[in-house]
């Protein structure tokens, strides 16, 4: 008696579990995380506004009513008008123009400066995970080192030895952004080294190389592409400060930072000249911590629950 | 615990002394030198002149013979005299602003801790309500904005628009509020999260039911129970913060006009002025170890589970 009803029960669950599989079609984890990210509406707007500025510096050429170099003689310190939509600069530059191509110095530090940041940290946090003994004991000592140098005391040294430009600032974020994404990979590629998966593609004859490129790195990348997405505002975020305090990009090419920081003095008098680069820098760095709040949520939904 | 103190502060030579090897060698490596410096207002000086100058500051000897005799002296206290403020030694010029910039980061810091704690209280209490949701957004906000753009709207808002307070100085207490929110926002935001997802954490835990159920007044499980346990994890982030304000001094004190050694610290790396740069490099590490050893024993006060040997 007992058992009969035990067996229907079990019958029943096993129909229910049968009818929940036919239901739900297969959906890989990238569509899935795509479709939460769209449900996101703060994270759309983020992306929106994104995809809008990268335009902006890609067809800055185009769209910009002025060079970013062009002088207009006499015409100094003017208030915005219809000529010159944000006013015009010391020079007599079109503020509008500049702001325009000053996203162009921002959108190339933030993915090119990141992207190097990701092709340092990413195989020495790898090899450090991977390997372990000596490597791993000689990059944490190094991690340590840079933990007790505060970031950006460390970047203003160095572009402030090696002088402004924007081959100067990546090789300055690079140098000291690696450490925590290769943290951060070092303690993925730990824990995944000891899973069957990786036992059993070593049984199955594949090399370390192979191991790591093929079977670690895939898995530890939604952790990697999360902190990207924050590394990418960082950055930006980095070269506006530099340029605020002059050591960052070299004029006459514009950067926010560096037209808030030459007009912050006469913000009394001629306050536009600082506001609307201020109000890029914000805008820019706010569209970013969406989308990566966002991504994050979307790609790593255990965090929602 | 003596013994704790002891090591910890025994182990902060060797942290300091690799980061004055590597300040040390960006400096030399790098193309440029303090006689000949590449900052806007230097006059360019003949050979000889440049010459007598180096034998003057030591720049003649051997690198390595030049750190080793900056070490000796930087062991018994002395810096050296500035390259920029020519007649001042490097000592003088943190005697004056270094309290300036200490009183600023300190009040920033007690406005952060304050504001980020009732914030984050707050918004875990009502999670997901009205105010939670104002809270994360004042939260991300804060994170998102670096501490000059900030500046700039406050001083159109509450200067210009609103004049309640004055763009900068720093000669009365009203001059030190703006300076003062500005460096707080940031650390305020990270303060505030942390406590908000480490209180949701501990409001779901066993022990709250039981604080609960056996007839405590909410108030007091919330600030008693929850929020003594939720403090050690929020105190795992307040050490980093310190170096956070100490670096965004640089900016808010330029913006205000606050003559901190946040300032001087911007002016002499551009400068060149190798003494001053070594010791504020230092002196920053020496403060974030410090900060950091003070953290790690306020765990054991909160956690008497924690022990030290």
């Amino acid at each position: 008696m007992a058992s009969s009803r035990a067996q229907s029960t079990y019958e029943v669950v096993t129909e229910a579990v049968e009818e929940k599989v036919e239901q739900v079609k297969p959906v890989s984890l990238w569509k899935n995380a795509w479709r939460r990210l769209l449900r996101n509406k703060l994270a759309v707007a983020g992306g929106s506004v994104v995809i809008f500025f990268a335009l902006l510096a890609i067809f800055a050429d185009f769209v910009a009513p002025y060079h970013y170099t062009t002088v207009n003689f006499g015409r100094n310190y003017e208030f915005p008008s219809r000529e010159f939509p944000m006013g015009s600069d010391h020079l007599g530059r079109d503020v509008l123009s500049r702001i325009i191509y000053g996203a162009r110095v921002s959108m190339t530090v933030g993915f090119v400066a990141e992207f190097i940041v990701l092709s340092i940290g990413v195989p020495i946090g790898a090899m450090a995970g991977y390997y372990g003994g000596k490597v791993d004991m000689g990059l944490m000592r190094i991690v340590d080192v840079m933990y007790a140098f505060p970031r950006l005391l460390f970047v203003i040294l160095i572009m402030s030895m090696l002088g402004r430009g924007l081959l100067n600032i990546f090789i300055a974020i690079g140098l000291t952004g690696w450490v925590r994404i290769a943290r951060l990979t070092r303690a993925q590629i730990l824990s995944l080294k000891e899973r069957e998966f990786c036992e059993a593609a070593r049984a199955a004859g594949a090399g370390n190389f192979a191991i790591v490129a093929r079977h670690l790195l895939p898995n530890s990348l939604t952790p990697i592409i999360v902190s990207l997405t924050f590394g990418i505002p960082e950055a930006i975020f980095t070269e506006a400060a530099l340029s605020f305090i002059g050591v960052g990009i070299s004029p006459p090419t514009p950067s926010w930072g560096q037209m808030v920081g030459e007009n912050q003095q006469f913000i009394r008098s001629y306050w536009y000249l600082c506001v609307f680069p201020a109000v890029g820098i914000a805008t820019i760095m706010l569209a970013f911590t969406f989308l990566g709040d966002g991504l994050r949520d979307a790609l790593d939904p255990k965090l929602n629950e | 615990m003596i013994y704790y103190i002891i090591r910890r502060i025994l182990w902060m030579v060797p942290t300091l002394l690799a980061m004055a090897l590597i300040t040390f060698t960006i400096m030399h490596l790098t193309p440029g030198s303090p006689l000949d410096p590449v900052a806007d207002n230097a006059n360019p000086l003949s050979p000889e002149a440049q010459r007598n100058m180096a034998k003057e500051y030591g720049l003649d000897k051997p690198v390595w013979q030049q750190f080793f005799i900056f070490l000796y002296k930087a062991v018994q206290g002395d810096f050296g005299k500035s390259y920029v403020y020519k007649n001042r030694t490097v000592n003088e010029i943190i005697r004056q602003t270094f309290p300036v910039s200490l009183h600023l980061g300190s009040m920033a810091l007690v406005v952060a801790i304050i504001c980020g704690l009732t914030l984050g209280i707050f918004a875990a209490v009502n999670q997901n309500g009205t105010v939670d949701y104002l809270c994360s957004l004042t939260a991300m906000f804060s994170v998102a904005l670096p501490n000059f753009v900030v500046a700039v709207f406050f001083i159109i808002l509450f200067a210009f628009l609103l004049q309640l307070v004055p763009t900068g100085g720093w000669d009365a207490p009203r001059q030190w509020i703006l300076p003062t929110i500005t460096l707080a926002l940031g650390p305020m935001a990270v303060i505030a999260r942390y406590t908000r997802s480490t209180m949701i954490d501990f409001i779901r835990s066993d022990f709250v039911r039981t604080a609960r159920a056996k007839g405590l007044h909410e108030r007091r499980v919330i600030l008693v129970h929850v929020l003594k346990n939720a403090m050690i994890p929020v105190l795992t982030i307040i050490g980093p913060l310190f170096a956070g304000v100490g670096t965004g001094s640089f900016f808010v004190e330029t913006i205000y006009r606050v003559p901190g050694l946040g300032r001087f610290f911007v002016e002499s790396m551009t400068g060149r002025d190798y003494p001053m740069i070594m010791a504020v490099v230092l002196l920053y590490g020496v403060f974030l170890a410090i900060m950091n050893l003070i953290v790690d024993l306020l765990y054991g006060v909160l956690d008497p589970r924690i022990r030290y040997s």
